[in-house]
């Protein structure tokens, strides 16, 4: 090793090229979430218990032309008693720069377990609901949509 | 200035579910964008929302980035007695507002 020690080698300033380009890697990847990221997410919310579909229904326009405002109503097939009811909603997405989209907390009280919002989408991806009920058990349904302009990350 | 929007039914009979229709002016930004000059534009949006109907909650949402601009948001709840319905927007920034909507309930 000591005779590498004076000056800068050719090992080293390779070495130095290349923990450059790895960092370069790494500050572009939080500009998007990826489906890795969004089940990640998933399991933060949901833990052990495993996912099934249906019951939930997610309405979202196929195809968007602005990713500023996508329209989003989500829907749980609920009696919406004391006893059965639904007591949380949340909605993920694959591609924006963050996986989370709302976390909405319900009750009995409720009446009826329908939400909507408008929502932003980074590029054409799929989004998926997550129905949290009384009883522990959780249900999902996705659904994709194609973007053309899209959001979240363009400049100003 | 936020200001809220709000739509309840005035009148509504006991036992009905009905909508509740909610709009606050709030830019949303994201925090993942940039100016030409490279600069990020810190985040700056609404976390929390609540609604209360007599002092108890009804609903409750947690906000991301990923709301738009200016949050619409609508829910349902069943009446029960006539009174008030409290809202409440948090967000970053120290940024707090509240709204209130006058119910009967026949």
């Amino acid at each position: 090793m000591s005779k590498n020690e004076p000056g800068a080698t050719r090992r080293a300033v390779l070495l130095g090229t290349l923990a450059g380009s790895v960092a370069v890697t790494i500050r572009l990847e939080p500009a998007q979430a990826t489906p890795e990221r969004m089940r990640t997410a998933i399991r933060n919310v949901v833990g052990e218990a495993s996912i099934r579909k249906g019951r939930v229904e997610l309405e979202v326009p196929p195809l968007v032309e602005n990713g500023n405002t996508v329209a989003l109503s989500v829907a749980v097939d609920s009696p919406m008693t004391a006893t059965d009811y639904v007591k949380a909603l949340h909605v993920f997405n694959e591609k924006n720069p963050q996986p989370n989209v709302i976390s909405v907390h319900l009750g009995p009280r409720a009446g009826k377990a329908k939400i909507s919002t408008r929502f932003r989408l980074a590029d054409s991806q799929m989004v998926t609901a997550i129905a949290e009920m009384s009883d522990g058990t959780f249900w999902s349904a996705s659904a994709d949509v194609i973007v053309t302009l899209a959001a979240c990350v363009e400049g100003i | 200035m936020a200001r809220p929007l709000i739509n309840v039914p005035a009148k509504i009979k006991r036992g009905q579910v009905f909508e509740i229709k909610t709009l606050i002016s709030h830019i949303m930004e994201t925090g993942f964008r940039y100016t030409t000059t490279g600069a990020q534009i810190p985040r700056d949006i609404v976390t929390a929302f609540s609604c209360s109907y007599n002092g108890e909650e009804i609903f409750r949402a947690d906000l991301y980035p990923a709301i738009s601009a200016n949050p619409f948001l609508t829910f349902f709840t069943t009446a029960t007695e006539s009174g008030t319905l409290d809202f409440k927007w948090i967000g970053d920034k120290g940024f707090s507002e509240t709204a209130t909507a006058k119910i009967v309930v026949e």
